[in-house]
């Protein structure tokens, strides 16, 4: 997610809560019907007992629109199957509504249960005031108040006129996680029969009366400029209505049809200006790291002092290459540019970002712009930049009509913000028995906000402090961070930095392991003995938990147990999003080739809000990562990305997925985040593995280059 | 541009479009059967398929000129009365995750289920493994495939 969001994210999610419970929100400033009671932006409630809650974040496939509406209707008392959800579009009432950093339940769990119990008082209040009778004899019980004396029931629906003119509670009292009804339960997603049926609208899907398709021409030289432009052999295609520059760098084609608009695009002659970067190479970027790495970096974390440690230093160098998130529905945005307002309707994660970026783009003001969220057909944090719906709203304004902007295969390939490349360096000092006593991870990287213009503090990306906490008790560590500058466009992929941090510190750790003579469970087991808390910028990890996920994941795998012969596999940690996390790997080797059987998942997020929306996200994860792992690999030659589609960057199918099977710890903790804690564990996992089979170390994703 | 008549989900369409258009895009934004997906324009997907004469084709990769008077099924056609016993297994497994590509999935499956009533693992491997799903649902889609191959009914009917 955008950093610095996530940062007012989680002060705007708490001040949210509070200010949910003092006043008389409407959403998106409409006027609700007559009668209704609506106490809080999330919640409203008609006299023919509709209960609508709103979703404010983005479904991109994580289940939002199921999870956070348990989260209210639980301390509502509602029930369940009257339950409809709305989802909102960019607004001011529900805080930063950026979806991403597996934020969505770990940041809402307060105001949406703050917003549940609020409704619930106010509601026990009418049916008490109805009856004439003292609150205490009244209940709230799925969806009805109920007076058990007089074996009275009133329904939500009957009660809003009343409850409407009570003042809302400043001070409830929350639900205990003994009494849950709905939260932790396996409840169907909402969103399941229209995913199957083909009636699901994506942003890709949504259509306008009159609209028009465009496809963009853009440089594909990163940083360059279009030149000359010639239309003439577009304007031939059927149907091809326009053909114009909308910003320095893209030339848009504009049809009635979107394979119009492909075939306009493909027969336009553009010349380029290929600009500063049209000798950048992969090779380049690298060493670039190479050249970072030589300079003195930031301390992300310190504990000790590793320079005095004394014992067997053991180093190594680690790096990964950039990746493209890929999501299966190409970006998209629909815009109706008319005047002095826009609308748009856009699968993404960041609906304000785009507001307030169209409205800077077109000249509008904010209020001016109405961004109305569709779902999306992956994310995985492509979305968390608002590219298509400038380039849709410029277009739309430049034709003055509605227009449905579509990017290719291709052009979500190359004109991606990619996981940023990253380089690794890594020493340790072993004690006489072989257990660490320094550890110092020295992470050499671009920042992907400072090239947003967001550096943070001290130039440390503000995901950082999500992303690559050390969760050992060793007694001196050192993490820095030295920063990489990069032409190349740079994007918050699933577990962002995460991922590289994890793949380098956990595999560094099996090394570790390795040169112990020590088997990699009991060697992290020893680091996790002690119950200890690590507070790392404002997340306190505590070895215990990290300890509980790892024992829980080796037990599940029967670590202690022999493998088939030809079977190996690898184990790793990680906490990120103050999630836990643990994998088991196994595998076996084809020619030279790792094929993966069976990943066994242990997480401790808390409290689950939905078991069977968690048993489908860290698979997911799994998968994600196993396709980081094992090929991802985005390349620049002459200043342009090379590969294109998925024969040249080709994800996971289905005879390469393996089996996961996933275990949470029982937990009553505040719930945090699923969406991303899966994915940084596998490559280090499963390089364990190959290491077992081959004793070949692999120090460089992707496995398979 | 060119005429055509379509025979799409039981019924005929007229479509006038240029003849090399893509069968997806007729399917789309002609004839706004939205369900089935664009995800890569070159066959390597699989998020785009429908049935042509009962065959799970990539309509991305198939010119509307080339699809003569063969009976087209999409999505939108495929549980003619009521939901296929795919789709039921679908939901009954919570397949999917983000979703975009699960038409195309349960078009193959379809095809593949109208052949081989009973897959092993390895066919329903051989016949899914041209469709992606970035959510990686691949297992549950697996045991889906199983579900509704064992509970019989109209697997693989199609209108």
């Amino acid at each position: 997610m955008s950093p610095l969001s996530r940062r007012e994210f989680v002060a705007a999610g708490v001040a949210a809560g509070a200010g949910l419970v003092i006043g008389f929100y409407l959403p998106h400033g409409e006027k609700v019907g007559q009668g209704s009671f609506s106490p809080n932006a999330y919640l409203r409630i008609t006299p023919d007992n509709k209960v609508t809650i709103v979703v404010a974040r983005s479904e991109m496939g994580q289940g939002v629109r199921t999870a956070l509406p348990m989260i209210l209707a639980e301390e509502l008392e509602a029930d369940w199957k009257q339950i409809e959800i709305e989802q909102a579009g960019a607004s001011t009432l529900y805080g930063d509504q950026t979806t991403g950093g597996s934020a969505s339940v770990r940041t809402t769990w307060d105001p949406m249960r703050k917003a549940g119990a609020a409704a619930r008082e106010m509601l026990i209040s009418a049916a008490a005031l109805t009856w004439g009778v003292p609150r205490s004899g009244c209940t709230a019980q799925s969806g009805s108040v109920v007076h058990a004396a007089s074996k009275r029931r009133l329904t939500y629906g009957e009660l809003v006129s009343k409850a409407s003119t009570l003042p809302i509670p400043t001070d409830v009292t929350l639900k205990q996680s003994k009494d849950y009804k709905i939260v932790g339960q396996r409840l169907p997603r909402v969103d399941t029969p229209s995913k199957v049926k083909g009636e699901a609208e994506f942003g890709i899907d949504f259509r306008l009366p009159g609209m028009k398709y465009a496809v963009l021409s853009r440089c594909p030289t990163i940083g360059g400029k279009v030149g000359n432009f010639e239309d003439k052999e577009s304007k031939k295609v059927s149907g091809v209505s326009y053909a114009g520059k909308i910003s320095d760098s893209a030339v848009a084609v504009i049809a009635d049809s979107v394979w119009g608009a492909m075939e306009g695009r493909r027969l336009l002659n553009v010349s380029w200006d290929d600009g500063p970067n049209k000798d950048l190479n992969t090779a380049a970027v690298m060493e670039s790291l190479k050249q970072a790495a030589a300079k003195k970096g930031v301390s992300l974390y310190s504990a000790g002092d590793v320079s005095k440690a004394a014992g067997r230093h053991i180093s190594a160098e680690y790096q990964l290459p950039f990746m493209a998130h890929a999501p299966m529905e190409p970006g998209n945005c629909t815009a109706h540019f008319k005047g002095t307002s826009c609308e748009l309707w856009a699968p993404t994660q960041v609906p304000q970002d785009c507001r307030d970026s169209v409205a800077q783009a077109i000249g509008l003001d904010g209020d001016q712009v109405k961004v109305n969220v569709t779902l999306m057909g992956g994310g995985f944090g492509r979305r968390l930049e608002h590219d298509y719906a400038v380039e849709a709203a410029l277009v739309s304004k430049a034709i003055s009509g509605p227009v449905k902007v579509i990017w290719t295969r291709e052009d979500d390939m190359r004109f991606s913000t990619y996981r940023p490349a990253s380089l690794h360096q890594l020493s340790a000092v072993l004690d006489g028995a072989g257990w660490p006593v320094a550890f110092t991870h020295r992470i050499v990287a671009p920042s992907i906000s400072g090239q947003k213009g967001q550096p943070g503090p001290n130039g440390i990306d503000p995901d950082l402090p999500d992303e690559a906490a050390f969760i050992y008790g060793v007694p001196n560590v050192s993490l820095e961070y030295a920063l990489a500058e990069t032409p190349v466009p740079l994007g918050w992929m699933r577990s962002v930095y995460a991922l590289q941090v994890g793949f380098a510190s956990e595999s560094f750790i099996d090394e570790l392991a390795t040169a112990a003579g020590k088997d990699p469970l009991e060697y992290r087991l020893h680091m996790l003995a002690k119950d200890q808390d690590i507070q790392y910028f404002t997340t306190t990890w505590h070895t215990a938990r990290m300890r509980g996920v790892l024992k829980l994941a080796a037990d599940k795998a029967g670590w202690s147990k022999p493998l088939p012969a030809g079977h190996y596999r690898g184990i790793a940690c990680f906490g990120c999003f103050a999630s836990y996390m643990a994998e088991v790997v196994e595998i076996t080797m084809e020619n030279d080739t790792p094929r993966v059987h069976r990943v066994v998942a242990a997480v401790d997020c808390g409290q689950v809000v939905n078991p069977g929306i968690l048993e489908q996200q860290i698979p997911g994860g799994v998968v994600y990562a196993l396709g980081n792992a094992l090929r991802a690999k985005i390349t620049i030659e002459k200043g342009r990305v090379v590969q294109g589609n998925f024969d040249d960057y080709a994800p996971v199918r289905m005879d390469e997925t393996p089996v996961v099977e996933v275990y949470a710890l029982p937990s009553t903790e505040s719930p945090t985040g699923i969406g991303e804690p899966s994915v940084p564990p596998l490559a280090p996992a499963l390089c364990s593995a190959i290491y077992s089979a081959t004793k070949k170390r692999i120090r460089a994703l992707p496995i398979l280059s | 541009m060119a005429d055509f008549t379509l025979r799409v989900n039981g019924s005929e369409k007229k479509v006038s479009v240029a003849p090399e258009t893509p069968l997806l895009w007729v399917l789309r934004d002609t004839l706004a059967l939205t369900g089935t997906k664009f995800g890569c324009g070159a066959g390597l997907c699989g998020a785009c398929t429908v049935h042509l004469d009962g065959e799970a084709i990539r309509s991305c990769s198939m010119p509307v000129s080339q699809v003569g008077g063969k009976s087209i099924t999409t999505i939108e056609g495929l549980g003619a009365k009521g939901m296929h016993v795919l789709q039921q297994a679908w939901i009954a497994e919570e397949v999917p995750q983000c979703g975009y590509c699960q038409t195309g999935q349960i078009m193959t499956a379809a095809a593949l289920l109208s052949k081989t009533p009973n897959p092993t693992d390895e066919q329903i491997t051989q016949a899914m493994n041209g469709n992606l799903c970035r959510c990686g649902t691949y297992e549950r889609i697996r045991k889906a495939i199983h579900r509704a191959a064992g509970s019989g009914g109209n697997a693989g009917a199609t209108p």
